[in-house]
Order: structure tokens, then sequence, then C-alpha cells
């Protein structure tokens, strides 16, 4: 197995989580595009843990794993509340911050 | 008794890998494209799992159960639990933004040609030794990522701590009707 | 999980020794083993369904079924023709390809625990269960992966998506609402579950299943009892391990996931035929395998001692007698129990039994600091008691203002 295998493998992965957080309305499908950004991270870090012959590849993943987690809680929690304030969670809505 | 030969464990190696690969890369493309959620969410189980027998074939086990037992087992789960209290309605239209489409994708293509170039001006054919070698060798026991961890890392591993601790009080906070 | 590519061809691999070196004899040993496990399990589960349904009978003073075959014994096998004959009712309102793929999820995970559960073999006199089959060694469980603790978890929060997905796509209230509560239950116990586990794990120093049935196989307190987890970890994680496991079931008395009197049939209520067969077996199967963990974490597995004849026999008939008190336990706690109410089963989850299973992991975590250190195991323990009990007291304070502050709320 070549190194670029897995490196490749994850730069596909990023970008399409990248296309997914761009072209969707929905809060809960743009945290899902993120989680693949995320997961497209972590096999970067795999992989290069296994090719140093290093632990610390695992435990950086195990740590974007337990952050991944909390972002998913708060993230629903905030889709939630948007669905409760306006019965849509389309996220091209929620601009009336814009200055 | 005959032992397999490096070579056939090689292409038994990446025969996996090319599986995985286009099982992961089309649930991936279906998972940004499909109209409903739900089906979203059961496509991300699938990258999930994907990517875990990814972590099988790099020798990592302990990070290859960890993903399942916390994405699949519980992040994806928890995003369906959010999908059915907001809309338990079947299927649903209109949730990709069409006008982002062409540019959305000029960009993811353009950043993968960026990556893919230096990536493979950087490290070519590299070869990655997993054979012939024990998982104490390649530092990935369990018992080296506890080490690793709870010696190295041990501080930031507090602060993860405390920031799930923060993420659940905030969910709690954020999801109350009051 | 770990027999393929990286796992099994790494040299110098712990596990199964028959991986060691891969080739014909040993693929056919290890497709006879899946064979065997699938082929038994499945007979394994029409006896329990037929077990089940005697033995309540009993205990409610009927007579159960007794027509087919002596004691009616083959009731299940034309209960199971009968659902192939019936018409399979696909709504019109479901999601459909998710309609039919929900079963499989549900019956897979099943299967797949029992693959880490060691259920037979010698443990006796510092035997670590091998035996030999057609010349190889190997020991009497599938798989033995060096993190086969985290795969029962694993597969145990996987059989979620079987209940979830079934309520979703039938496009029917009842089964929807059946399913957010199968969510929310087993997401909800399943920490109590893991950190249960996670004491055994603690005091036997593994988290291979195979290892762990090895030291459990020793000489315990003492010299005369046994060394099994339930002793070694005093007791607690195992009413813990087995009050959560039952939740994860969705079994009596926490079925509130499929309770009749408020959701009709729960999330299965659209499924007819095979399709209901499906989660049905699913059911009496995850009990088994429930059951099969149980004596694996907590009573010592297969091991126990040996009278006449070859060993690993013994170790079969050890571990199906430990197996079969936890599916009598299972039927009796739905004779007699009743189911509880939603709250009660949240409030038991979180405010009970995840801070009593995380509170004890840290007193067997101090006591084996204690071991190490060569401290007074006595004088460590008595001081984590204490403060056990401070935190439980603390804890019920914070609850009970909690619940005091909420009802003023609802008043105002």
């Amino acid at each position: 197995m070549l190194l670029n295998q897995f490196l490749l493998l994850a730069a596909v992965l990023f970008c399409i989580g990248v296309y997914g957080v761009l072209t969707r309305r929905n809060g809960v499908m743009v945290l899902m595009s993120i989680e693949l950004i995320l997961n497209a991270v972590n096999i970067n870090l795999i992989a290069f843990g296994t090719y140093l012959s290093d632990a610390t590849g695992q435990a950086f993943a195990l740590f974007i794993i337990a952050v991944a987690a909390a972002e998913v809680g708060v993230g629903l929690a905030i889709v939630l509340m948007l669905f409760r304030n306006r019965r849509s969670i389309d996220i091209d809505a929620v601009d009336q911050l814009k200055g | 008794m005959s032992i397999l030969a490096v070579t056939e464990v090689l292409v038994a190696q990446n025969i996996a890998f090319a599986i995985i690969a286009v099982g992961v890369v089309v649930a991936g493309v279906r998972l940004v494209t499909t109209e409903n959620v739900v089906h979203a969410a059961l496509w991300l189980v699938v990258v999930l799992a994907g990517i875990a027998g990814l972590y099988i074939l790099l020798a990592a086990e302990f990070t290859a159960i960890v993903q399942v037992l916390v994405y699949i087992g519980a992040i994806v789960v928890l995003f369906l639990f959010g999908i059915m209290l907001t809309r338990a309605r079947l299927g649903e239209g209109e949730t990709v933004n069409k006008k982002m489409r062409a540019p959305a994708l000029v960009i993811a293509v353009a950043m993968f040609a960026l990556m893919a170039y230096s990536l493979w001006g950087y490290f070519g054919s590299t070869e990655l030794e997993v054979m012939g070698r024990s998982t104490a060798e390649l530092g990935q026991t369990t018992a080296q990522v506890a080490d690793t961890l709870f010696l190295t890392y041990l501080i930031p591993f507090e602060v993860v701590s405390v920031l799930l601790l923060a993420a659940l009080t905030g969910a709690i906070v954020l999801a109350r009707r009051d | 999980m770990s027999a393929p590519f990286a796992g099994s061809l790494l040299v110098g691999q712990t596990g199964d020794p028959l991986l060691f070196s891969v080739d014909a004899v040993a693929v056919g040993i290890v497709i006879l083993k899946v064979l065997v496990i699938f082929a038994l399990l499945l007979v394994a589960t029409m006896f329990m369904v037929w077990f089940e349904r005697k033995l309540i009978s009993d205990m409610q003073n009927r007579i159960g079924p007794n027509l087919a075959g002596p004691f009616g014994i083959l009731q299940t096998l034309a209960d199971g023709i009968k659902f192939f004959f019936k018409e399979d009712v696909i709504p019109d309102k479901s999601q459909r390809k998710v309609f039919i793929l929900a079963p499989y999820l549900a019956f897979v995970p099943a299967f797949l625990l029992f693959a880490v559960v060691p259920f037979g073999g010698d443990f006796n006199g510092g035997n670590d269960g091998m035996v030999t089959i057609f010349g190889r060694d190997t020991y009497l469980q599938l798989a033995d992966p060096p993190i086969g603790v985290l795969f029962i978890l694993a597969m145990s929060s996987l059989a979620v998506y079987g209940a979830m997905l079934a309520g979703w796509s039938s496009g029917s209230k009842y089964p929807l609402l059946g399913s957010v509560r199968a969510s929310a239950q087993m997401v909800s116990y399943e920490a109590a579950l893991g950190l249960s586990a996670a004491a055994v794990v603690l005091v036997t120093g593994t988290l291979s299943t195979h290892s762990m049935v090895t030291s459990q196989a020793g000489d315990g307190p003492w010299g005369v009892l046994p060394n099994w987890g339930i002793l070694l970890t005093l007791g607690v994680p195992f009413v813990i391990f087995v009050i959560a496991g039952t939740a994860e079931l969705n079994r009596p008395p926490f079925d509130l996931v499929e309770a009749e009197q408020e959701l009709v049939g729960g999330f299965h209520t659209e499924y007819s035929s095979i399709r209901f067969a499906l989660f049905f077996l699913a059911e009496f199967m995850n009990t088994i395998t429930m059951s099969a963990i149980f004596v694996t974490l907590f009573l010592g597995g297969p091991s126990g001692p040996a009278f006449f004849g070859p060993g690993w026999m013994w170790g079969v008939i050890w571990f199906l007698a430990k197996v079969f008190i936890f599916l009598f336990m299972f039927v009796w706690f739905r004779a007699t129990l009743p189911r509880m109410r939603y709250d009660q089963l949240m409030d038991l989850g979180w405010k009970v039994l995840i801070p009593l299973a995380l509170g004890w992991f840290l007193v067997l975590a101090s006591l084996e600091v204690a071991d190490a250190r060569q401290w007074n195991r006595w004088v460590v323990g008595a001081i984590a008691a204490v403060v056990l009990v401070g935190g439980a007291a603390l804890l019920r304070k914070s609850v009970r203002s909690g619940a005091a502050l909420r009802a003023e709320e609802v008043l105002d």
C-alpha cells in the first residue's frame, strides 16, 4: 500500500465535504458534511501514525472524535432551537444579523 | 502449513482498499446530493463504517472500534434523533441550494486538484509498511495509545473532557424550553 | 473484526493461534465455526421462544403451547412456517428501501456479537482453552480481537438502528413514537453498560474476551471462590450491567419501546410476515447473546471444573449452564415486574445507574492504585467508600433541588 492512497482518498472525502457544506441549506445536512471533513482529517492522522510508527496519530484522532461529538451536540441543539423558533431549519434564512 | 506470500498479502490489502475506497466515495457523494435527510444519515453511516475499515487496514484497531462505537453508535443516532424531532414527515424536497451547485463544484474540484498535486509531489510513491510488523512495532497497540493519551497528552485530554462537559451543559441550556 | 487483512497477517499478533498462518485448512476451520455458530444460534433462538412461552405459562398458572410436538416444542417452527406464508404488506406511506432494510439491521448485530464470545474449551490447570481441530490449535470462539469488549459495546450500540429506522420508515405515528423511545433509551443505557463493562476490564486488565476468561479461570479470593468478574468488581457493576443490558434489549420491565397499551406494537406495528419474524427472532437472539456476554464478563465464561471425558466439552457444558441461568432470569423478569414509566426509566438510567457505575469504577481504580503502590487496601477502600457516599448525597441533593425548582416554575 502506498501512503498516498490514503492521503488522496482523504482529500477526495474532504472536498466532497466542502461541496456539501457549500450547497446544503438544511442545518442537519451541513453538520453531516462537516463530519465528512473531520473524518478525512482523521484518515490522514492515522495514516501518518502508521507511517511513522507513532501512537500520537491515534491519540489525535481520538481527540477529534471527542470534539466532533461535542460539536454535534451543540450544533443539533442550535438546529432544534432554530426549528422551534421558526419552524424551519433552512440556514440560508437565518441572516437577520447581517449588517 | 504455507504462509501467504508477501505479494499475495499486498494484493489482498490493495483489493480491500479499492473496495472500501469506492464504497466510501460513492456513499460520500450520495450523502451530499441526496434529497432525503434520513437517507443522508444512512449514507454517512456507510462512509464512517468504510473509514473504520481503513483504520483496520492501517492496523489501528482501537480507533476503528471507537469510530464504530462513537460515530456510528452515538453521533449518527443523535443526528437521526434530531431529524425525527424536527421533521417526522418522510422525505422532503428542496434541501439543496441550486444556485450554489456550480461554484461549490468548482471550489471542491480546485481544492482537490491542489491537494492531489502537492501530495503526489511530496510523497510520490512512498510505501506504507504494515506487512511483517506487529502492532507493537507500529506503535498502535491499545496500551501504547493509552500511554500517549494519558502521559504525553494528559492536559489536552483533560481539556477535551471539560469541553465535552461544556458542550453537554450548552446543549441542555439551548434545547431547554423556558 | 480484527481478522481481516492487516490484523491477521501481522507477525507476533496475540489472539487465536489459528490465524498465525493462513491457509486452506485455517479458512475451512473458520468457515466451519461460522456455520456452527449460525446454526446453533438459530436453534437456540427457537428453543428460547418456546422456553419463554412455556415458562411464563407455568408462572401464570396456564399450560402454554402444548400441541405441536412433545411439550409443544415445535411451536416456534409452526409459527415460523406460518410467518412465511403470510402476505407481506409494505405500507404505501412507508419509505420502501429503508423499510425493507431495517429488519436486517436489527438481525445482523445479534449474530456479530456472538463472534467474540468464547463458548467452550478447557481452562483448568493453567490451560488457556486451546482445542485442536484438524491438527490445528484454535480457540472455541470465532474471533479473538484484542479489543473484544469494545467490539461488544459497539455491536450493542448498532442494535438501535433496526428499531429506529423501522419506526421512522413505517410512515405512521405509533412506530415513530416507539422508535424515538427506543433510540433515547438505548443511547442512555449504553453509557451505564459501557462503564460497568469497563470495571471488569479494569480488574482483569485486558480487552480481549478470551484473555478475560483465562484470567477469570484462575483461583480467586481466599483460594476457594472462583476468580470471576462479579466477585473481583464486588458485585455492583454486575447488577448495573444486568439492568442496563435488560434495557438495551428492550425487554420487560423496560419494554416501553413496544408498550402495547400505549403504542400498539411499537416500532414494528406496520411489519408483517417474514419481516416481522426477523424482528421477533432478533429480539430473542439478542437475549441469548446478552446472556452469553453476562457470562463472559462476570461469570468466567466457559471456565469450570472438568470431571470426565474431554475438557473442552465441560467448557461448553458450563457455558450453556451459566447462559441458561440468565435466560431463566429474563423470563422471570418478564413474568413478575411491571413496566416502568418513561420518566422513571430515564431517571433510573441517568441519575442512578450512570453515577453509580462511574463512582464504583473510580473506587475500583483507587483499589488498583493502592495495590500497585502497596498502600493499605482497606484504608484506601474506606476512604473511597466515604467519598462515594458523599458524592451520592450531593447528587441526591442536587437532583432534589432541581426537581423543586422545576415544580416552582410549573406553579408560576
